[in-house]
C-alpha cells in the first residue's frame, strides 16, 4: 500500500508523542476524505430511517468532519479543548436540530459514532495505525457524550419551556360580574403553581378593582393539607390587600377529606358551586337579584 | 435624623401616605406622631397609605397592627390601603395576618369603609352586620 511507508516510519513515534497520532489520523481522514465522508453520510442517513435527506445529512456532516480534521491537525486529542471548539459548536447545533425534530438520543449520537465503523476499513492494520484508531475512537467517544449532553440539555429545555406554558394556561382570572373575578383552578396544587395563583389573582384584584375573588377549586383532583395551606395563604395574601376570597367547587369527597384530616378553614367563606359563591359575592357588594324578568340587578 | 412621616386631616378622616422605605425610627416617630394627631383632632378614622412601598418588613407589619389597635383604643377605625400584591404575599409568608386591621384596594374604597363604618357606629340601631370587615371575613 502506498501508505505502508509512512505509517512504517509513523509506528515509532506513535508510541511517544500524541502528534504523531493525530498527524496519522489527518493523513488517513485526509487521504481518502470524500470516500469517507460518502460513506459516514450513508451509514447516518441509515439510521436516521429516512426523516432527514441524504443532502442534508452529507453537508452537516461535511462541515463537522472538516472541522475535525483541522482540530486533529493542531495536533490535540483533548475533545473538551479548544482546538475542538468548533467542532463542538457544529454538533451542539446538530444534537440540538436531532432533539427538536424528537430523534432519539441514539439516533442522535449515531452521528458520531459512525465515523468509527467508516475509518475502520480504512486502517492498515499495523500497530501504529491501531494506536491511532484508539485513540481516535477515544475522541469520538468524548464528542459523542458531548453530543448526547447537549440532546440532553435541549430536550429538558423544552420540558421546562412547556411546564410554563403550562403554567400559564391553566391559571386563568377571570371577571365574573363587575368587582368580582373568579380563579378556576384545574389540575394539581402544588406550591409553584399556588405563587402563580396567588400572584396572577392578587394584581387581576388591583386591574380590576375588585374587592371578592372566587377560587372554584372544581378541577383539583385532591385535597392534602399542603393544598389546604395553599389556599388559605391565598385567601388571607388577598384579605391583606382588602379584598374578600369565597372557595367554591368542594365536592363531596373533597369535604370529607378535608374534614376527616382535620382542616380547619376557619371564617372563610366556602360554597358548594361557583353559582352559590357568585351569589354570596353579590350579595356582599350590595347587588340584589330579584326573579322579576325584566331586571336581574340592580 | 430620620425622615417623618406627615400625617394629613381631611374632615374627620387622617390620612397618612407612607412614600419612603420606613426605618425603624420613623416607624415609632410615626406611632407617636399618630397617636398625638387622633387625640388633637378627635378624628373618627385614619387611613393609612402603603400603595409606595416595595417592601414591608415584620416591623411595619406590627407597626400597622400597633396603630390600629391604638387607633381603636382612641375610638378611631383604621384602614390600610394599597398594599401590593408582594407585600401581601410576604407578608402572609411571614405569618403575619395583621389580625383586626381592616384592608382597602384602594385609598377611595377605604375611606368609603370608614364613612360606612362611622355612621353606623353614629346610629346604633343601624342595620347590624352592614359593614364590610374584610378583616374579621365572613
Amino acid at each position: 500500500m502506498v501508505r505502508e511507508g509512512p505509517s512504517g516510519l509513523l509506528k515509532k513515534d506513535v508510541l511517544v508523542a500524541g502528534a504523531g497520532v493525530s498527524d496519522r489520523l489527518v493523513e488517513l481522514l485526509s487521504v481518502q476524505g470524500e470516500d469517507l465522508g460518502a460513506n459516514w453520510a450513508d451509514k447516518v442517513t441509515g439510521r436516521l430511517g429516512g426523516r432527514v435527506s441524504r443532502a442534508e445529512v452529507k453537508q452537516e456532516l461535511q462541515e463537522i468532519y472538516t472541522a475535525l480534521v483541522a482540530a486533529l491537525g493542531s495536533g490535540s486529542l483533548d475533545g473538551h479543548g479548544d482546538a475542538y471548539g468548533e467542532v463542538r459548536a457544529l454538533l451542539t447545533e446538530l444534537s440540538r436540530n436531532r432533539a427538536r425534530q424528537g430523534f432519539t438520543p441514539t439516533e442522535t449520537a449515531v452521528s458520531v459514532f459512525a465515523l468509527k465503523e467508516v475509518l475502520e476499513p480504512a486502517l492498515s492494520g499495523d500497530g501504529g495505525d491501531l494506536a491511532a484508531y484508539l485513540k481516535f475512537a477515544a475522541l469520538l467517544d468524548t464528542l459523542g457524550l458531548f453530543t448526547i449532553e447537549v440532546y440532553a440539555a435541549t430536550r429538558e429545555e423544552l420540558v421546562a419551556a412547556q411546564a410554563e406554558q403550562l403554567l400559564e394556561l391553566s391559571t386563568p382570572v377571570v371577571k365574573l360580574w363587575d368587582g368580582v373575578i373568579g380563579v378556576p383552578l384545574v389540575g394539581t396544587l402544588d406550591s409553584a403553581r399556588t405563587m402563580v395563583v396567588m400572584e396572577k389573582m392578587l394584581q387581576a384584584l388591583i386591574d380590576t378593582g375588585s374587592e371578592h375573588a372566587i377560587i372554584d377549586i372544581t378541577g383539583v383532583p385532591a385535597v392534602d393539607t399542603e393544598v389546604a395551606q395553599h389556599l388559605l395563604k391565598t385567601v388571607v395574601a388577598a384579605r391583606l390587600m382588602g379584598a374578600e376570597c369565597t372557595i367554591s367547587g368542594i365536592r363531596p369527597q373533597i369535604a370529607q377529606t378535608v374534614v376527616a384530616l382535620g382542616i380547619n378553614f376557619g371564617d372563610i367563606a366556602t360554597k358548594a358551586t361557583l353559582a352559590d359563591a357568585l351569589r354570596h359575592a353579590l350579595r356582599r357588594s350590595g347587588v340584589t337579584l330579584s326573579a322579576a324578568p325584566q331586571a336581574s340587578a340592580r | 435624623m430620620s425622615e417623618r412621616v406627615p400625617v394629613l386631616q381631611i374632615g374627620q378622616v387622617l390620612l397618612v401616605s407612607i412614600q419612603i422605605d420606613l426605618d425603624d425610627q420613623s416607624v415609632l416617630a410615626l406611632q407617636d406622631d399618630l397617636a398625638a394627631k387622633v387625640v388633637e383632632s378627635g378624628a373618627h378614622g385614619v387611613v393609612i397609605d402603603i400603595t409606595a412601598l416595595d417592601i414591608v418588613d415584620s416591623f411595619v407589619g406590627r407597626m400597622l397592627a400597633t396603630v390600629a389597635s391604638l387607633s381603636r383604643l382612641l375610638d378611631a377605625q383604621t384602614v390600610v390601603v394599597g398594599m401590593r400584591p408582594a407585600v401581601a404575599i410576604t407578608l402572609v409568608e411571614l405569618g403575619l395576618s395583621l389580625g383586626g386591621v381592616r384592608t382597602a384596594l384602594t385609598l377611595e374604597k377605604g375611606l368609603q369603609v370608614l364613612e360606612r363604618a362611622h355612621v353606623s357606629s353614629l346610629g346604633a340601631s343601624g342595620p347590624a352586620g352592614a359593614i364590610p370587615d374584610t378583616a374579621a371575613g365572613r
